[in-house]
C-alpha cells in the first residue's frame, strides 16, 4: 500500500543511503512505537515514563560497566537464538534450545570443576567444548526421533525441556552437589579459574566468541553446500529429496548443531558469567532465543542487533526497578510489541513510507510432516 | 448400494475400535485392580489425573480449533496466562465490591476470564488473518504480552474469597470408585467434558464445522463455493481463545484460587504437545491429557509416599518422558491441516 504514496522510481537505482534507510527504518521505528506504548501503559498505571526510559537507558547503557552488564546478558541471547533461527532454516522449530542450553550449562560446570592442574588454555576451551557437545547430543536426539519414528520435533523438545530441568536439578543435587561446608541449596561447586572465560576489561569474552559463532553460522548456511541443503530442505523437504538430498541426514544434523549452538550458549553462560551450574540461573535463556530469532528475522546478523536490544532491557531493567519503582516486566510488554511491529512491517512502512528490502519472513508452514 | 469388497463385520469394527478399545480395556482392568487393592490411592490419583488434565485439554482444544480453520497458535500460554490474571482480578474487585453472593462473584469472574482469552483469540485473528502476520510470530507476541502484562499489573497480596467448589451430582456420587471420580467435581471440569464432545460434534457433523475444517485445509475451495474465509478464521480463533481462557480461570478461579507470576508454568506448550499427540482431533486430545495427566498423578503420589530408592527428579521427568516414548513407539507421524499457517489472500 505504500507503493502508492512514496515517489516513484524503481528499487534498484535507489543509493546506499536509501537502502539502508529500507532496512534500519522498521526495527528502529518498531523500537519508538513500541517505547510510545510503553510509556502510556507506564502513564497509566502511574509511573513517570521518563524517568523509567532514563533509569532503563542508564542501566543498559549508562557507563563502560553497565554496557558490559548488557553484553553480558545478551552473550547467551545470541546463541540461543541463533539456535532457534539455524533450526528455522531446515524448516525445523526446536523450542527445546532451554533444554540444550541447560545440558551445556551443567557439562561444562562439571569439566570447568573436576579437572584439576590443566592450563587455562587447554581448560577452559574443553569446557566449552563439552558443554557444546553435550548440547549437540541432546538436540540430535529429538532430530533422530523426528527422522526414525516420525515424533514431532515442537513436542519431543517441549518434553526434553522439561526432563532437563529434572536432570540438571537432579546432578547439581546429587552427585555433582556442591559439598563445601555451610551450603545447603542445589548447585555445583564453583568452576576452577583455568576453566573461566575472563573479560577483557568490561566486554565479555564470549560475547566475542557469540559474534564468531553468528558469523560461522552464517558462513554454514550461504557458503558451504551443506547449509545449501539446509535451506532447500527447509523450503520444501519434497523437492530437496527429489533433488537427492538426504533429508533424514538433514534433519538430523540441524538439529544437532542448532543444539551445539544452544549447549555452547549454556557453556559460556556456565564459565562465564555464573562460574558454576545453579538451577534457576538459566531460566528462559533458550525460550528467548525465540524471540531474539525472530526478532533478527531468523538471520544470523539479524540475531546479534536482537540479541544486544534484549540484553540492553534485561540489564537496564534492574536498575529501572531500582531508582525509578517500575516492575521491570514492562520490559516484557515493550518486547511483545517490538516483535509485533517488526513483523507487521506494513504498519510502519506505511507511517514512514519507506520501502520493503528483501524478502518477507515466514516460518510458520505448520508442524512439518 | 452398489456392491464393494465385502469385509467381514467383525473386520469392520476391530479396524474402528480395536486398538482403542484394547487400550481402554487394558486401562479399566488396571484400575480395577488397582482400586481393590488400594481404594483410597486409587481414587485420589483418578482424581488428580482429571484435574492435571483439565487445563491441557481445554488448551489442546484451543489449539486444535485454531489450526483446523489454519491458523496456528502457539501463543496459548499466554492467553491461559492472561485469563488467569483477568479472572483473579475480576474476583478480587467484584468480590471487594460486596454485593453480590459469591457464586455469582464468580460466574462473573469465569465469563471475564473467558473474554480475555477471546481478546487474545482476537489479537491473534487480527495479527494472522489482517496483518498477515507470520503465526509463529503472533503467537509469540500474545506469549510475551502476557508474561509483560500479568506481571507488571501484578500486586502482591490479594485475597479473594473463595474458588470453585465441587458440585456433587447427586446418587451418581455415590457410586464406588466412579462416583467421586467422575461425579463430584468442580464446575469447569464438568464443562470440560462437555466440550470434548461438543467441539468434537461442531467440528465433525456441522455445517459450521465443516466449513471450518475446509478453511484449514484448502481455503481457496471453500472461498469459491461461498465461504468467508476470514470471518471463520476470526470467530474460530476467538472462540478458541475463550476456551483457552476457562483453562486458566481453571487455575486461578478453580485449582488453586491464586495468581502467581508464570503460573500456567509451561502447560501452554504441554497443551500443544498433546494437540499434535491427539493428531488434532478432540477425543485423542483428551486421552493425550489424560495420559500426560495420569502420569503427572503418578509422579506425585510416588513423590508422596516418600521412601523410595529413585531420586524426585527421576519421577519428576516420569510425564515428559512417557509421552516421548508413547510418541515415538505409538503414535508416529501426524498429519497437520494442510493450509495451517498460510495467510490466505483473496483473489
Amino acid at each position: 500500500m505504500s507503493d502508492q504514496t512514496v515517489e516513484e522510481g524503481n528499487g534498484r537505482s535507489s543509493g546506499w543511503l536509501q537502502r539502508i534507510w529500507n532496512t534500519t527504518s522498521v526495527p528502529v521505528g518498531a523500537v519508538l512505537l513500541a517505547a510510545l506504548i510503553g510509556a502510556a501503559i507506564l502513564a497509566i498505571s502511574g509511573a513517570n515514563p521518563l524517568d523509567a526510559y532514563a533509569a532503563l537507558i542508564k542501566g543498559s547503557f549508562g557507563d563502560s560497566a553497565a554496557f558490559g552488564r548488557t553484553l553480558e546478558k545478551a552473550t547467551p541471547l545470541v546463541f540461543s537464538g541463533l539456535a532457534v533461527a539455524f533450526a528455522f532454516k531446515a524448516g525445523l522449530f526446536n523450542i527445546g534450545a532451554q533444554g540444550q542450553l541447560l545440558v551445556g550449562a551443567i557439562v561444562a560446570a562439571y569439566v570447568g570443576f573436576s579437572i584439576e592442574g590443566l592450563p587455562a588454555i587447554i581448560h577452559a576451551p574443553l569446557a566449552l567444548i563439552a558443554g557444546a557437545a553435550a548440547g549437540a547430543l541432546y538436540g540430535a536426539f529429538p532430530g533422530a526421533l523426528k527422522t526414525y519414528t516420525g515424533a514431532n520435533e515442537v513436542i519431543t523438545t517441549i518434553m526434553l525441556n522439561y526432563v532437563a530441568i529434572n536432570l540438571t536439578d537432579f546432578l547439581a543435587d546429587g552427585p555433582w552437589k556442591d559439598l563445601t561446608p555451610g551450603n545447603v541449596v542445589a548447585r555445583t561447586p564453583k568452576i576452577m579459574d583455568s576453566a573461566a572465560i575472563p573479560f577483557i576489561g568490561d566486554i565479555p569474552v564470549g560475547f566475542l566468541i557469540a559474534i564468531l559463532m553468528a558469523v560461522v553460522t552464517w558462513w554454514l548456511l550461504w557458503k558451504t553446500t551443506i547449509g545449501f541443503e539446509i535451506r532447500t530442505v527447509g523450503l520444501n523437504p519434497h523437492g530437496a529429496q527429489y533433488a537427492g538430498i538426504k533429508v533424514a541426514f538433514t534433519v538430523i544434523l540441524t538439529m544437532t548443531l542448532s543444539g551445539l549452538l544452544a549447549g555452547m550458549g549454556g557453556a559460556i553462560e556456565t564459565q562465564g558469567i555464573v562460574g558454576r551450574f545453579q538451577p534457576g540461573f538459566n531460566a528462559n535463556l533458550g525460550f528467548d532465543g525465540i524471540t531474539v530469532a525472530l526478532l533478527g528475522k531468523t538471520h544470523p546478523f539479524g540475531v546479534i542487533p536482537a540479541a544486544l536490544l534484549i540484553g540492553a532491557m534485561k540489564a537496564g531493567s534492574s536498575q529501572m526497578q531500582f531508582s525509578a519503582d517500575v516492575a521491570k516486566e514492562i520490559t516484557d510488554v515493550i518486547m511483545a510489541f517490538i516483535l509485533f511491529f517488526v513483523a507487521a512491517d506494513m504498519i510502519i512502512r506505511w507511517i514512514l513510507r519507506s520501502r520493503a528490502e528483501g524478502e518477507k519472513i515466514t516460518l510458520s508452514s505448520g508442524w512439518g510432516s | 448400494m452398489e456392491t464393494t469388497i465385502s469385509v467381514p463385520i467383525w473386520k469392520q469394527v476391530w479396524d474402528r475400535l480395536g486398538v482403542m478399545g484394547t487400550i481402554i480395556i487394558v486401562v479399566l482392568v488396571g484400575i480395577l485392580i488397582s482400586y481393590m487393592r488400594d481404594p483410597q490411592v486409587t481414587s485420589a490419583v483418578l482424581n488428580s489425573t482429571l484435574r492435571q488434565s483439565t487445563p491441557l485439554v481445554l488448551g489442546a482444544l484451543c489449539g486444535l480449533i485454531g489450526e483446523r480453520t489454519g491458523i496456528i497458535n502457539i501463543g496459548i500460554e499466554g492467553q491461559m496466562l492472561f485469563a488467569a490474571f483477568a479472572g483473579f482480578l475480576a474476583n478480587v474487585y467484584i468480590g471487594q465490591l460486596g454485593i453480590f453472593p459469591l457464586g455469582v462473584t464468580l460466574l462473573l469472574a469465569v465469563l471475564v476470564g473467558i473474554a480475555a482469552g477471546a481478546l487474545l483469540g482476537w489479537l491473534l485473528a487480527f495479527m494472522s488473518v489482517t496483518l498477515k502476520m507470520d503465526q509463529i510470530i503472533g503467537g509469540t507476541v500474545i506469549n510475551i504480552l502476557a508474561i509483560g502484562l500479568t506481571g507488571y499489573f501484578y500486586q502482591v497480596g490479594l485475597t479473594t474469597q473463595g474458588k470453585l467448589q465441587p458440585i456433587s451430582l447427586g446418587f451418581l456420587a455415590d457410586i464406588p470408585l466412579i462416583g467421586p471420580v467422575l461425579f463430584n467435581n468442580p464446575p469447569i471440569t464438568y464443562i470440560t467434558l462437555l466440550l470434548v464432545v461438543v467441539v468434537h460434534y461442531v467440528l465433525f457433523y456441522t455445517r459450521w464445522g465443516l466449513r471450518s475444517r475446509a478453511v484449514g485445509e484448502y481455503p481457496s475451495a471453500a472461498d469459491t463455493v461461498g465461504v468467508n474465509v476470514y470471518f471463520m478464521r476470526y470467530a474460530n480463533t476467538i472462540i478458541a481463545g475463550g476456551i483457552a481462557g476457562l483453562a486458566g480461570v481453571f487455575l486461578t478461579l478453580e485449582a488453586v484460587g491464586s495468581f502467581e507470576r508464570l503460573m500456567t508454568n509451561g502447560r501452554g506448550f504441554v497443551a500443544l504437545a498433546v494437540m499434535i499427540f491427539g493428531k488434532w482431533t478432540p477425543f485423542g486430545a483428551w486421552g493425550a491429557a489424560l495420559l500426560f495427566g495420569f502420569a503427572t498423578a503418578m509422579q506425585t503420589q510416588l513423590q508422596f509416599q516418600g521412601d523410595l530408592a529413585i531420586p524426585h527428579q527421576f519421577i519428576g521427568m516420569l510425564p515428559y518422558l512417557l509421552t516421548i516414548v508413547v510418541l515415538a513407539g505409538f503414535v508416529g507421524r501426524s498429519r497437520p491441516p494442510a493450509a495451517e499457517g498460510i495467510p490466505y489472500e483473496k483473489e
